[in-house]
């Protein structure tokens, strides 16, 4: 008996994005980062091509964070009191991006400045070769006046801007648009408003090439389930042919699951949760595994065992590609 | 795959009686094709005609029960390739491999903390589903005593996992009373699997290298007459597994494969090269049905469980909360009280702010069967009349010695009719968005 594999046919793929730009490019990076280009389902190499590995970003802030888990400061150890060394920690731990998080507010407690954020992302494109991502607080206005001239420190970078979201965006889009960026288009788990930020976004001239789009996933336990199924649906409309929902997926594992109760917390929990250590590198790599099966391009992770943890599984996802 | 109207019609006596309580066949044909009505309904229908269609109807992927001595798992019988098209069914069953060379005492030791691990979601109760015993021994004695001191503290479902129907027999013998599953039949000792499921009239999984091995296989049982069939398609990787199971999955559905339309069963654990949690979530997203774990760690068993609630959550009915009071940051009777829905990501986003901003809280969750707050008011399941019977119920009034709630922004328009409901308190209104909670509390918040 030979059995046939039941194959989809699909007439669209997923858009190829690049970050990053060498110095033939006009920037200062080492080289650059290609994601997307898959023309199937995660992995299904027996129906279509995957032409890039999805990319593994660490995090970084531009100063030591207040309300990180122990168990994350313990893992960066002093790299964490500079931008800089963080970032050359980041990738001496495997990263293939840094996803730099601009703070709210400077150590004691005044909003960060412009200038600050300017010597941040100096700071750690000096000490890294990899391409970057830079993304504000997340809140409106702070966010575009720290990453207006954060677009102009690093021009012709290719960096990855964020973050764009349906209520604030054209800032952002406008200084990535000025000084030859990407940008990340932010909405929450909805596959209609994640196609329509992307419209609104390309109708104020950016490439498509340049925009990557964060749908929003819940943490393990907290709504995974809804951007796991909003990521299925966009990338079933991607293979489809819809155009405007073609573009990578980026989701942020490390912030969702080190955010909640399961990762952050080792004391005053049931006894059946288990060892802290284990459950809450469990956690991020249990979320970011399952959002590897719903199509992320783009992982952006906390801890660099999980990044090591997910490098294996992918590698042999790829198979022979790797 | 289920026929249509009109492939039902032809099968039909096409005489127009009706007998069946329709004006036509082709009108009961309809009601047939969309499961309105049943093929018993129609007096005339041939034998032929009902052997066809009752096959026809058959799902394309088998319901399996394992029954213990307590409590039951139950895979297969799945419709779609995504939750979003409808829901996954049934959850894959979680069970922990033991072998009947470790000492019987240690055993049962370790079977009994295993047995009484439990956690708590959102109000479910999350617990492994049961054991996998092999016979590594091939000592039947042994293999028996291993099972009785397993059942001996613990009632869950069993799988039996042996070389050969002599030691199946065995296990059998010592699982009289409850119905496990026997691993596995292979191309060489399928007969006498056979055999042993059939006479005990236990499930049985089948074991081969290939797809084509194990389509033949499951026809041959299928002419002994074992119709409850698992599948091993030996899979030790995360791409291996990735595509076999998505094959068969597609098989069973796309095209109505019977000889594969059973569900899986699979051993993350069993290649130690590979990182047994991460692998067992894949087997969770896509298609596994019952995972066998070699290492049994509260930690990993946890996040696993919840992600197997998560991903087989039923979309159109999401997860919900139990109403209440929930205390964020020990609260004492001073700390703010707030108001809000029972729909499980409107209360993750608000007690993960409460907690985040360091608050000490009381969060009242209302019975809004689910819905987000929006959602919930414009249905008429978040008014005046259910928050003021809700404070009633969980008893708020003796968890703080202040009369001020706070609800959410959204629902501000119902702060004069929940002052009435409620004679004596202050309604404050919120912030709309559950992140503004924190400086809301700042500036609004004087105890």
């Amino acid at each position: 008996m030979t059995i046939e594999i039941p194959k989809e046919k699909y007439s669209g793929a997923v858009r190829e994005v690049t970050l990053g730009a060498t110095a033939d490019e006009g920037g200062t990076r080492a080289h650059t980062l290609t994601v997307g280009g898959e023309s199937t389902l995660p992995y299904l190499h027996f129906e279509g091509t995957i032409p890039n590995r999805p990319a593994l970003a660490l995090e970084i802030r531009d100063r030591k964070p207040d309300d990180w888990s122990p168990l994350l400061l313990q893992a960066w150890g002093e790299a964490m009191d500079d931008p800089g060394e963080w970032a050359k920690a980041a990738e001496a731990a495997g990263a293939d991006l840094i996803y730099m998080v601009l703070s709210l507010t400077s150590a004691d407690g005044e909003p960060n400045t412009p200038e600050n954020a300017r010597a941040a992302v100096r700071k750690v494109l000096e000490a890294t070769s990899l391409p970057l991502a830079v993304v504000g607080p997340g809140q409106a206005d702070l966010d575009n006046e720290l990453i207006v001239p954060v677009a102009e420190e690093a021009n012709g970078e290719r960096l990855l801007l964020g973050i764009c979201e349906e209520k604030n965006y054209r800032t952002i889009v406008a200084a990535a648009l000025a000084h030859n960026h990407l940008v990340q288009s932010k909405t929450p788990m909805d596959v209609n408003l994640s196609k329509q930020l992307v419209i609104l976004i390309h109708d104020m001239g950016m490439p498509l090439e340049r925009i990557v789009m964060d749908p929003t996933t819940g943490a393990l336990g907290y709504g995974i389930e809804y951007g796991y199924s909003v990521m299925e649906r966009l990338r079933l409309a991607a293979l489809g042919g819809d155009k405007m929902t073609q573009q990578p997926m980026l989701v942020n594992p490390g912030e969702e699951a080190w955010r909640v109760k399961e990762a952050k917390v080792g004391e005053g929990v049931p006894e059946n949760w288990g060892d802290w250590e284990r459950r809450a590198l469990d956690w991020e790599a249990v979320t970011a595994i399952a959002l590897v099966h719903s199509g992320a391009n783009m992982l952006i992770l906390r801890h660099p065992e999980t990044l090591r943890r997910v490098r294996t599984v992918l590698d042999d996802l790829l198979g022979s590609q790797s | 795959m289920a026929l249509t109207g009109l492939e039902i019609y032809k099968l039909l006596p096409q005489t127009n009686c009706k007998d069946c309580g329709f004006p036509t066949c082709l009108a009961f044909a309809m009601k047939l094709a969309a499961k309105q009505a049943a093929l018993k309904d129609c007096p005339h229908v041939s034998e032929e005609a009902k052997t066809k269609l009752e096959s026809a109807s058959a799902p394309p992927i088998t319901l399996v029960e394992l029954k213990g001595d307590d409590g039951a798992v139950q895979v297969g019988n799945e419709t779609v390739l995504f939750r979003h098209e409808k829901t996954f069914y049934h959850r894959p069953g979680l069970f922990w491999r033991l072998r009947d060379t470790e000492d019987i005492e240690e055993l049962k030791r370790v079977v009994a903390e295993a047995d009484a691990y439990q956690v708590d979601y959102v109000g479910i109760n999350l617990y492994l589903d049961g054991f996998a015993v092999e016979a590594a021994s091939s000592d039947p004695a042994k293999f028996n005593a291993a099972i009785s001191a397993v059942r001996s503290v613990s009632k869950k479902p069993l799988i039996l996992i042996v070389p050969t129907g002599d030691l199946a027999k065995a296990g059998i013998e010592a699982a009289a009373g409850s119905r496990p599953l026997i691993h596995a039949a292979n191309g060489e000792n399928w007969e006498e699997m056979a055999e042993v499921a059939k006479e005990a009239g236990v499930p049985l999984a089948v074991q081969a290298e290939d797809l084509e091995g194990l389509a033949e296989l499951t026809q041959k049982l299928k002419e002994t007459g074992v119709e409850e069939l698992v599948l091993d398609p030996g899979v030790t990787s995360y791409l291996d597994s990735l595509e076999r199971l998505t094959s068969i999955r597609r098989l069973a559905l796309k095209q109505t494969f019977r000889p594969l339309g059973f569900p899986v069963i699979t051993f993350p654990g069993a290649n130690s090269e590979v990182d047994e949690t991460l692998l067992a979530a894949e087997h969770i997203a896509k298609y596994g049905g019952l995972i066998v774990l070699e290492e049994f760690n509260p930690a990993s068993l946890y996040a696993l469980l919840v992600l197997r609630q998560n991903i087989y959550t039923d979309p159109q009915k999401p997860i919900q909360v139990q109403p209440g009071i929930y205390e964020i940051n020990s609260p004492d009777e001073n700390a703010p009280l707030l108001a809000t829905t029972n729909f499980s990501i409107t209360y993750f986003s608000i007690a993960n702010e409460v907690e985040g901003s360091g608050w000490p809280g009381w969060l009242l969750v209302t019975d809004a069967e689910g819905m987000s707050v929006l959602t919930a008011w414009a249905a008429g399941k978040f008014d005046a009349e259910r928050i003021a019977k809700d404070a009633k119920t969980f008893d708020v009034e003796g968890k703080v010695s202040h009369r001020k709630l706070i609800i959410p922004g959204h629902v501000a328009v119902l702060s004069g009719e929940l002052e009435e409901e409620m004679p004596g308190w202050e309604i404050m209104v919120g912030p709309r968005e559950a992140v503004d909670i924190n400086s809301y509390l700042k500036a609004m918040w004087s105890n």
